[in-house]
């Protein structure tokens, strides 16, 4: 019985940092589906997120959710501003520039913020507070709750936005061809600019639901957290929704049952070593198409 | 109503077409024919905004375009129906044509949705399906039926009857002799000479990036130079 509640309570663990994962991942796998660019800059908009947050609880005072809110509207406008700023000179140059660019940037943010504020982490107040649930037998927190259940409606809202709306369709023409989707009316500018914003706010709600079970904010945060995101992302298929979700589920659920076997410091390890299984069985990925070149 | 004049267009340091001059008029067929290479295609991807002339102008209905980006050439009533059709194979036939009516407000959409299923009924049948699904003529359809979603002034036709079996390419042409009848003036772009010279009022002949003659289509038709470069006879 201890063991079927143990095994319980690191499912629920699981399902919450997939959760967190597979809400970045949708970041790094729509821009990449529109630009065919690894954006390696967006694990670093968690970690503006996180210090917007912290910021304007401890130094604004303000409450919670205003908080959270303020944080979406920062990254959000730092998605675009990046993209406008580093990414679209580069439009038509080779893809690797675009790459080197990304990481660039993370560098300038990562390293821009520790100047700012110092390489510590800074200590977040509670963000969501409540009680812990007893389910069988297993202990589930509020934070978690909130967690798996915001996440499952962006996912929903995602989906049918782009499934369902004109926008969303224009995403999905300009991602399949660039060129088609311009002669269709599309303005490819707004198009990516509206991808980035969308990647980013889910960033940005994603660092929210991370700061309400690991409450510090610290300059490097977004770089491993964006890392297995992006791990979650190919392992989904890179391009692929429904596959950045599915990756991100399974990415957080094999860390958690890695830990819950006693093997918790192979936890790194073992989403690192699914990524170069992925890359040497099936590199489209779980849910991707297999890549064909445009003729 | 379209009228280019000397542009050059470059692909890096590949100068892919020269000092080209060329008009057509309201209620034209007009088509370039050429080889593979000659720099036709690049001439309607100029034309729609994808590219930018290094020299020279476009202007349409007296208005400057050729600095435009190509979701504005479009609202002026220029379509294009692009080489290889470039259906957005993933999505429905349907989705595929609600994104050629991507400028228009839902209501005329929804209008124009019906024009295009009653001249191409084979797409209304297939309205759900996949358009990565579709055969080489229906796709060719589908194409044109998606640029006749924006309602254009003037349709510009790249290669409609690449890979299409003869009986395809003959159906085709008689739904561009259709178009033009219904009041549609067409630019059409191709390697089949012949058929395209059997249509087209005017034509121009393409060598690479040059124009190199020009004329009345039924005149072309019987000139010995252009039978035998292009009509292989």
């Amino acid at each position: 019985m201890a063991f079927f509640s143990t095994l319980f309570s690191q499912i629920i663990n699981g399902l919450q940092s997939g959760s967190i994962y597979a809400l970045v991942a949708l970041g790094y796998s729509m821009v990449y589906g529109i630009i065919m660019l690894l954006n390696f800059a967006h694990g670093d908009i968690i970690m503006v997120g996180a210090y917007v947050v912290w910021m304007s609880m401890t130094s604004f005072g303000l409450h919670p959710l205003p908080s959270i809110l303020l944080a979406v509207v920062v990254s959000t406008l730092l998605g675009v501003v990046i993209e406008k700023v580093a990414y679209a000179p580069l439009r038509s140059s080779p893809r690797l520039s675009l790459l080197i660019t990304a990481i660039g940037i993370s560098f300038l943010l990562e390293n821009g913020f520790q100047l700012i504020f110092g390489a510590g982490a800074k200590v977040v107040p509670p963000l969501i507070e409540g009680p812990t649930f007893k389910i069988a037998g297993a202990s589930v927190s509020t934070p978690a709750l909130v967690t798996l259940a915001v996440t499952v409606v962006i996912m929903i809202g995602l989906t049918l936005l782009v499934q369902k709306t004109k926008l969303g369709r224009a995403m999905r023409a300009v991602s399949e061809d660039m060129g088609a989707a311009q002669l269709m009316g599309v303005n490819i500018n707004t198009t990516i600019s509206f991808t980035f914003a969308l990647g980013s706010a889910l960033a940005a709600v994603a660092s929210a639901l991370y700061l309400s079970s690991y409450a510090q904010a610290s300059p490097t945060m977004g770089s491993m957290l964006g890392l297995k995101a992006f791990v979650a992302a190919v392992l989904g298929g890179i391009g692929s929704l429904p596959g950045a979700m599915l990756g991100g589920f399974v990415i957080g659920l094999a860390e958690a049952l890695v830990s819950a076997v006693g093997l918790s410091v192979w936890k790194d390890g073992v989403v690192f070593a699914i990524l170069i299984v992925v890359l040497l069985v099936r590199p489209s990925g779980l849910l991707g198409k297999p890549m064909k070149e445009k003729v | 109503m379209l009228k280019v004049e000397g542009i050059d267009v470059f692909y890096g340091n590949i100068h892919a077409v020269r000092q080209i001059s060329f008009s057509v008029e309201q209620g034209e067929i007009v088509t370039l024919i050429g080889a593979n290479g000659a720099g036709k295609s690049t001439i309607l991807n100029t034309v729609s905004g994808l590219l930018r002339p290094k020299n020279g102008t476009v202007t349409f209905e007296g208005r400057r375009i050729d600095h435009l980006p190509p979701h504005k050439v479009l609202t002026f009533g220029l379509a294009q129906v692009p080489e290889g059709r470039r259906i957005f194979s993933r999505m429905t036939v349907e989705e595929n044509l609600e994104m050629g009516g991507y400028t228009r407000p839902g209501a005329e959409c929804a209008g124009a949705l019906e024009d295009v299923y009653r001249r191409f009924p084979r797409l209304a049948e297939r309205r759900r399906q996949i358009a990565g699904t579709l055969s080489g003529g229906e796709q060719q359809m589908l194409a044109m039926g998606r640029a006749l979603m924006a309602k254009p002034k003037l349709l510009m036709l790249d290669e409609p009857s690449m890979g299409l079996a003869p009986l395809l390419v003959e159906q085709i042409f008689e739904i561009i002799k259709e178009l033009h009848a219904a009041g549609t003036t067409i630019l059409l772009v191709e390697q089949n000479a012949q058929m395209a010279l059997s249509v087209a009022d005017r034509a121009y002949v393409l060598e690479t990036g040059r124009i190199v003659m020009e004329g009345a289509a039924a005149a072309l038709l019987e000139d010995d130079k252009v039978r035998s470069a292009y009509l292989g006879s």
